[in-house]
């Protein structure tokens, strides 16, 4: 089991636990899944959803589903996530006790961190995790989310189930 | 009258009391909306407009079809149909 660096970037204050569970578990297979989704998808955006269940203490992903990106004039760097494909994921999620507890999506040639598109169109409530991607592979993931309109770091826990 | 039971994303059920899905009866997409509302006031404003259209950074799916493609909130309820509030999830490098 690793954990990423839990330093603030984007907005260095602290993070209110009591919003959040602070660390988002992904087991390797699901990580695994997410770099190989996020290598094959460059030089575009992709996304899809996080699905598992939000506890007190951690958000633990059980699966991730892919998404189409509706975004087709700007791929390099935006994405929208077809509403059809969050239906779908949300509908089967809860047919096994599960939940979307997040989006993920990648930054091609850019850093992990969020940018102002990002911040726009963000919900409260979940985690939005990252992938920074380049034409060899991907380089850095990071979580955030959303609280009191900015976005704040949260930690990444690999288990290696 | 029919029945239906509303699916609310998690960004939305602080404002539904943590519950995830709501059975209301109603004929009418808009009709069970209304009902949500006012059992759980304030809900709607991060649903519908001012003018009571569905906001753009929400889609309101009755079944697997997107209420935009059936006419908008008069939709009119099966006997037993799912409302889900599907949340847009937009957002890029740039």
């Amino acid at each position: 089991m690793t954990r990423t660096d839990t330093t603030l970037h984007a907005h260095r204050r602290a993070f209110d636990h009591s919003r959040l569970p602070p660390v988002l578990r992904l087991p390797a297979p699901v990580l695994g899944q997410l770099v190989r989704l996020a290598r094959q998808g460059h030089p575009h955006e992709v996304c899809g959803l996080l699905v598992g269940v939000l506890g007190d203490e951690t958000i633990r992903v059980e699966r991730i589903s892919r998404a189409r990106n509706l975004a087709i004039e700007r791929l390099a760097d935006r994405y929208i996530l077809d509403p059809d494909d969050f239906l779908a994921a949300d509908l089967a999620a809860r047919r096994d006790d599960l939940d979307i507890v997040g989006i993920w999506h990648t930054h091609p040639d850019h850093p992990a961190l969020p940018s102002e598109t990002d911040l726009e169109a963000a919900w409260e409530s979940y985690t939005y995790l990252i992938l920074s991607v380049r034409r060899d592979g991907v380089t850095d993931i990071k979580a955030w989310q959303l609280d009191e309109g900015d976005f704040v770091e949260t930690s990444v826990e690999e288990l290696e189930s | 009258m029919s029945k239906a039971t509303i699916r609310v994303p998690t960004p939305l059920r602080p404002l539904t009391g943590g519950a995830a899905e709501i059975d209301v009866e109603a004929g009418t997409v808009g009709e069970a909306l209304q009902v949500l509302e006012r059992r759980h006031e304030g809900v709607l404003d991060r649903v519908l407009d001012g003018e009571g259209k569905v906001r753009g950074f929400v889609n309101i799916y009755l079944g697997e079809r997107n209420v935009r493609s059936l006419g908008g909130l008069d939709a009119p309820l099966p006997e037993s149909g799912v409302i889900s509030i599907v949340p847009a999830v937009a957002g890029g490098a740039r």
